[in-house]
This record gives structure tokens, sequence and C-alpha cells, in this order.
């Protein structure tokens, strides 16, 4: 008996299911109680952990406030130029990997090991070619975005059947033709992986360049909260950036489920 | 005679065949190299934009002596080490809880892997407002990084393992304790070290990119420190040995968890 207690079986999962939600719907409870638990407390400095419906007021706060949007919009400006960049450089570079095997042999390898890389440490390079604008965090977005791009796009490549190539070979397709009507439809899951991949990258990116130095966007107003030490207002900002990180990629993975792209 | 002078030129063909996308990688890499210190010298690209490849390359003895490099690239490391290792220690009995519970796994597992999903790194104002402008800060946001691909991963690997072998296990009489010791245990242990080894992964770029974001530790700190100083060339050096060593990291974690996998 406590032996098969080590292994689940899907006859002693079933009824567990039932009660995921009421477990979750507890543990967010118990987290919120523990959260304000904290800030009634005063065990930690009085602003750290505020309460939470001081955190809410700043949210309405915040999100009724003109000079809000303004920063939101120059924000998803950066977001939007660097998917569209990254993504862009992402898709030539991936075909051209992709589609020769020396080219992919040579260096391919590079991209793979410099992906993983933290990207943040480029930043100061950007800022010497681009200045603290709004080009520099445009910058860091594109860096971020082409390495998933690429490297998706690169493994699809050598997905497509080769009995399309020899097709397009037959007809004397040129190389424009090849891309156009052979490789980028068969390539349009490989190409959405890589955009969601890439724009959740190029979100957290951008954003992360304008912590570090900026003058305007999200990143700019927590930073100027965080230096005035108005905690419920940096704290609501944050739920907006991670709101707009985390539903940005659920957004586009949905859209392209529903499309059947995924 | 024929034959074996057939055989090394096949085996010629073959080594330059497989060397040759190698090689040309390198010598395009030079090239670049080449082209952009010829760039610098003739001024059409100001050095103290991008200083020439071997003005960083020179800079490097100053780097070394001057500015700390091997104890800033300790500093991260120590840092790395000790986040993923927490990581690896609350991560495995996490894992193994989720694996055993018959209602943990439903109701967390989700969550854990949209923690996985989710862009932690931006979450450092609070860290940096809870924990102060320390290691603490770099440690603390490093491990919450790492740990999730520790759990998921370990309950990957336990929730693998066949049926087959705990069925033998059951048949020798193994209790609890030794099942798990002595079977499900070690048939994870691959998934397990993959995990470990995208934890060291993400804890990496964590601590890097904290210690850079708020100007403290070890090899951020270091790059900051030189661009706020303006020291191009230096910085370009600092860059380039981060570069080095997180591609020197992957690498050699690749190989360990390729060693551990049983073919």
């Amino acid at each position: 008996m406590a032996e098969a207690s080590l292994v689940r079986s899907p006859a002693r999962r079933r009824p567990a299911r039932s009660l995921v939600t009421p477990i979750r719907i507890a543990t967010l409870l118990g987290l919120w109680l523990l959260w304000e638990g904290a800030a009634a407390s005063g065990l930690l400095y009085e602003g750290v952990v505020p309460s939470s419906f001081k955190i809410a007021a700043a949210l309405g706060e915040l999100v009724t406030s003109g000079m809000f949007y303004y920063n939101l919009e120059l924000t998803l400006y950066e977001i939007a130029v660097s998917v569209i960049i990254g993504g862009t450089l992402g898709l030539a570079i991936g075909l051209a990997l992709g589609a020769n095997r020396f080219v992919g042999k040579a260096f391919e390898s590079y991209i793979q090991y410099l992906a993983p890389t933290p990207k943040i440490v480029f930043l100061p390079i950007l800022m010497v070619l681009f200045g603290v604008g709004a080009g520099s965090k445009i910058g860091m977005g594109t860096l971020s975005c082409f390495f998933p791009m690429t490297l998706s796009v690169a493994s699809g490549v050598r997905l497509v059947d080769p009995v399309l190539l020899r097709v397009g070979r037959s007809f004397n397709l040129s190389l424009g033709q090849t891309i156009r009507k052979i490789y980028l439809p068969a390539l349009v899951p490989p190409i959405a992986t890589g955009l969601r991949l890439g724009l959740g990258v190029a979100i957290i990116g951008t954003l992360l360049g304008e912590i570090k130095m900026s003058n305007r966007g999200l990143g700019f107003l927590i930073m100027q909260y965080y230096a005035q030490f108005r905690t419920p207002e940096m704290y609501a900002v944050l739920i907006v950036m991670f709101v707009l990180a985390a539903g940005a990629n659920a957004a586009v993975a949905r859209f392209l489920r529903r499309r059947g792209v995924i | 005679m024929a034959v074996a002078a057939n055989a090394a030129s096949t085996t010629r063909r073959a080594v330059l065949q497989s060397a040759g996308p190698t090689l040309f990688g390198v010598a395009t890499l030079l090239l670049l190299g080449l082209i952009w210190e010829w760039a610098v010298d003739i001024g059409w690209v100001s050095p103290f934009v991008a200083p020439a490849p071997s003005a960083i390359v020179q800079s490097f003895p100053g780097l070394i002596e001057d500015e700390g490099l091997f104890e800033a690239l300790l500093r991260t490391f120590l840092e790395t080490f000790c986040a993923a290792g927490l990581a690896m220690c609350l991560g495995v009995p996490i894992g193994w809880w989720l694996h055993r519970s018959s209602w943990a796994g439903p109701a967390y597992e989700t969550w854990v892997a949209s923690c996985a999903a989710a862009p932690l790194v931006l979450l450092y104002p609070l860290f940096l407002v809870i924990f102060g402008r320390s290691s603490a800060t770099i440690v603390a946001m490093s491990t919450l990084t790492g740990l999730t691909p520790v759990v998921l991963k370990t309950k990957e690997g336990l929730d693998g393992t066949r049926r087959v072998l705990i069925d033998v296990g059951r048949s020798y009489g193994l209790g609890q304790g030794t099942l798990f010791w002595k079977i499900m245990l070690p048939a994870a242990v691959p998934t397990i070290a993959n995990g470990v080894r995208l934890g060291l992964i993400f804890a990496l770029i964590s601590v890097v990119g904290v210690e850079f974001l708020i100007n403290f530790g070890g090899m951020g700190e270091l790059i900051d420190d030189l661009a706020q100083r303006w020291e191009i060339p230096k910085m370009y050096g600092a860059i380039f040995f981060v570069i080095l060593t997180s591609v020197a990291f992957f690498y050699i974690t690749e190989k360990l968890e390729k060693w551990l996998r049983p073919v």
C-alpha cells in the first residue's frame, strides 16, 4: 500500500483534479493574507511591502493618468520596431543558415552558443552606438528577438520537404521565387514560433534597457518611483509590465493556435 | 597498396569536408576582424565607438591587473553556483513533491511552467527594495530564475520512470524509500541533470544581468563601471570575457549532461 503511493495511478489522479481550482483559490488567498500580514506587521521596512489596497489604488491612478499612456506608447513603439528589425534579420539569416548546409555548418554553432549569453551586457555598446534614447532600447529588443527567430527559422528550413524544392528546381524557379513560393509558405509555423519567442524576449530586453538608463518609457517610470521610494506606484508599474510581457506572449500564442499555425 | 592509398585519400577528403565549413567560419570571423581593424585605422569607425580589435586585445593585461577581471569572474561564478545550488536544493524536493502529491502536481505544475516563461528579471526593483543593493538580491533573483527548470525537469524525470523498473523493485520487496533511492532517482538523474544544467545557465544569465543592472558584484558591475568611466576598449574586453565565459559554461554543461545521459 505504501509502495503504491510512490507511483500515481490515473484512478488516484481523477479525484484530485476536481480539487485543483479550490486549491489554487486557497493558495492565492493564503499568499494574499501573507502579504497583508507582512504589510501590517511592521517587521519589514515601512513601505517595502505596502498593503495590496494601496497598490490597487496606485494602479487605478496610474491607468487613468495621461503620463502613463505617454510612456506606454513609447515602450510599445520601441518593442514593435525591435520585433520588426530583429524578426526580419532573423528570418533572412535563418533562411541562409538553413537552406545552405555549408553556411549552416560554418556559422550556426556561433549563433547557438551566443543565444544564451546575457544580452544586457551589450547595452553599453548599444548606448555608445545609438545614444541613451529609444535607439539603444530598440537595439536591445532587436538583439534579443534576433536569436530565437534565426534558430527557429534555420531548423524549420531543414524540415521543408525536399520534394517541394526538387519540383521548384524542375520549374526553374529563381532563388527569390523559391523563397517566396516554397520556403515562406512552408515556414509559417517556425516563423510564428520564432516571432512568439522573439516578442517575449524583445519586451524584456527593451524594458531592461529602459530600466537601466532612459528618460522615457515604462522602465524609466519604475526607476523614477524606486528613486522616490514610492513603492505602491512602483509595484503598480511592475504589475503592468508583467501583464504586458506575459499577456503579449499568451495573446500571440492564442492567435496562432486559433489560426492553426501552432 | 593502391587500396590503402585510396582509403587514405577518402579519409583525407572526409576530414576536409567536415572541417571545411568550420575553417570557413573561422576565416570569415578573422576577415571581419581585419576589416574592423582597417576601418578604425583609416578613420571610418571612431575608436571611441568601436575600438580596433588590436586595442581590445591590448586592454586585456590592464583588465586583469588593474580592473580585477579574475576576481570579478570568480565573484560571478560564486554567485551563480550559490544561486544554482539553492535552486537545486529547493527545486529537486519541490519537483519530487509535485510528482508524489496527488493534488499539488495538478494544482501547481502549470503555475511553475508559467513562471519559467515569465519575465522574472523585470521584478528586480522589487528584490532591490526587499534585499537592498547586495549579493542577496542577485542570488535571490537568480535562484528564482534557476528554480523553475529544476522543478519541472525533476517532476518530468520522476514521472517518466519506467513502470517495469518499479514493478521489478516491488517484486524484490523494496520499501518505499529504497524504491525511490535505488530505482526512481537513478532513472530520473539524466532528466534532472538537464534541469540543473538549464538552471545553471539561467542563473548565470540572471547573475550577470542583475549585477549589471544594480551595479554590484562581478562581471556585470565591471562592465557597467568601465562604461561609466568611458574605458571603451576595456569595456569591449570585459564583454568579450562574459561571452567567452557563458559560451564555455554552455559547452561544458552540455558535455557533462551528455556524459550523464545513457546511450
